[in-house]
């Protein structure tokens, strides 16, 4: 495929993907004034919007989102270090991978928002037990892939390190961490993304404040253009801090 | 030899992996001994698993053996000696998140030179090995020889006395091996370096080496050291001389019998063995690499 074709074939599925919005806006709009759905189920677009750009100008966003993002960031730091510092023991021992290793990736399938009302119950409704369940199911893809990551580093490169003199701590720094970086960022992104999820989630099912406590909030009010603005405004952050993960992340590999 | 002509002293060393009855025990080397004079170059050929490659990380302290010593100079091996002895392995030894000099810088801050120093003598030995225009590229970026070029820029800048070469060029291709031999004996003539280097190729023993330790089967232990009476560098044209050839005939005699042995011993289980008899009879259910 020669570059024109290419370039012809992406702008190609640029249109698709923007005929695509432009459609689900039209049914959407066709839903609310021609086919008769309740106005109070599915408010127009129009007026979302006129919402989505109130909530935008009066600010009054501000503390829920500081709030939300406030948890997930401790969330996060709190399951990255505890990630990748229990990953990185670990992986010092082959014993201790194939002991914990299987056990780990057992527990991560288990879905741990089912203990949503433990955590309320020893951490109440603030944000305390909303950073708790984010920071235990994002701890697990990030410790699986530190120990992923680190196994992963090639034996000659630990060997040829040692016989140039390398002390622990250079190995660690130039060999071990390096070689196991990629795979460890793929861990931290995804922890991030889980996070995120998790944390809006359990906002919706019991807490004090936040995004998803304004949502839940907006729906029983029957306010629901309100609520679908601040959907669309979540979407919009979830998806931006997304694109900073990922960016940062393809910047940590190079 | 006289004692201060010795760089290294090896002394009846013997090595196993695992215990004796233990599904993976090998008894990869037996009692060898031998005297690795400064300056020479001695390559170490045998069948595979024969242990030339685990006497090789014994030299260099890699590997602790089960029985016997090794000394640099006076030095008893207990660990790697950076200082003293440098390794070219046989491939992707580099580290592939760091550029040619990267590599090369980082070589000589693990074996502690100076920083200041660090950047001149990279240059010189990339110079020398004819990579200094690829010093910014990464390894995935150049050819498998390249690649080895570039290991051995590692190796020459930590400005060790001794190199252990571990079949450096057993991954390449006939011709760039070809080449790569040629321009290491010019590369090695100006040097006085000690040089020990495992290779599976009769051709590369003859064309490289001063002595070549022939290995016998498993339970490796030197069998022969032939002699090549050869300045160095030698010329590209000295492989079609009739002394190469007969050097070469005589190695492929000597290990001929061997590798039959070698071959027998991984294929025949349950029937008899060669050599060794019941010591094999606890030989791992396939022919494994002794390389740690």
């Amino acid at each position: 495929m020669s570059t024109g074709d290419r370039r012809r074939d992406r702008v190609l599925s640029r249109l698709v993907q923007a005929a695509f919005l432009i459609a689900v806006l039209t049914l959407w709009h066709l839903a609310t004034t021609k086919w008769g759905v309740s106005r109070l189920l599915l408010p127009n677009p129009a007026r979302v919007y006129d919402e989505l750009k109130d909530v935008l100008r009066s600010g009054e966003f501000v503390g829920d989102l500081r709030i939300t993002l406030t948890e997930v960031a401790v969330a996060f730091v709190l399951s990255s270090v505890g990630g990748v510092a229990l990953g990185f023991l670990l992986s010092r021992s082959p014993y201790l991978v194939r002991v914990f290793e299987p056990l780990l990736a057992a527990i991560y399938s288990v879905p741990i928002i089912l203990f949503l009302p433990l955590y309320v119950l020893f951490f109440g409704l603030g944000p305390a037990s909303k950073i708790a369940l984010g920071a235990t199911i994002s701890f697990f893809p990030i410790v699986l892939n530190t120990i992923a990551g680190f196994s992963t580093v090639e034996r000659v490169h630990v060997v040829a390190a040692r016989s140039m003199g390398a002390s622990d701590f250079q190995l660690f720094r130039w060999v071990l961490l390096p070689g196991a970086l990629p795979v460890i960022l793929a861990g931290l992104r995804m922890g991030f993304i889980v996070a995120l999820l998790s944390i809006l989630g359990s906002e919706t099912i019991a807490s004090l404040a936040g995004l998803g406590h304004r949502i839940v909030h907006l729906a029983e009010a029957m306010d629901t253009a309100r609520m679908f603005a601040y959907i669309a405004f979540v979407v919009a952050i979830a998806a931006s801090l997304n694109v900073i993960v990922t960016m940062l992340e393809v910047r940590g590999r190079r | 030899m006289r004692s201060q002509d010795v760089a290294v002293r090896i002394r009846d060393v013997s090595h196993q992996f695992g215990e004796e009855g233990e599904a993976h025990y090998v008894n990869a080397l037996l009692g060898t001994s031998l005297d690795i004079a400064r300056g020479e170059l001695l390559c170490l050929i045998g069948p595979s698993g024969c242990g030339k490659s685990t006497l090789l990380n014994i030299i260099g302290g890699l590997l602790i053996p089960t029985a016997g010593t090794v000394h640099v100079g006076v030095t008893p091996v207990r660990g790697p000696l950076p200082r003293d002895i440098a390794f070219v392995f046989q491939e992707n030894a580099l580290f592939p998140w760091s550029t040619v000099n990267e590599n090369v810088m980082l070589g000589m801050m693990f074996q502690g030179v100076p920083r200041a120093e660090r950047e001149e003598r990279a240059r010189k030995s990339l110079t020398a090995v004819g990579l200094a225009e690829f010093a910014h590229h990464y390894p995935g970026q150049l050819s498998g020889g390249m690649r080895q070029r570039a290991a051995l820029a590692r190796a020459l800048s930590l400005e060790t006395g001794i190199l252990l070469m571990d079949e450096p060029f057993g991954a390449l291709d006939e011709q760039t091996r070809m080449i790569l031999g040629e321009d290491l004996s010019v590369l090695l003539a100006r040097t006085d370096k000690t040089i020990v280097f495992v290779t599976h190729s009769l051709g590369e023993a003859v064309f490289l080496a001063d002595r070549v330790a022939v290995f016998s089967a498993r339970p490796g232990t030197i069998k022969e050291i032939i002699t090549v009476d050869e300045p160095h560098p030698r010329k590209p044209d000295f492989v079609t001389t009739e002394k190469f050839g007969a050097l070469r005939n005589r190695l492929y005699t000597l290990l001929h019998d061997e590798i039959r042995k070698a071959v027998s011993e991984s294929a025949g289980r349950g029937g008899a063995v060669g050599d060794g008899g019941a010591a094999n009879g606890a030989a791992p259910p396939a022919p494994r690499s002794t390389r740690e």
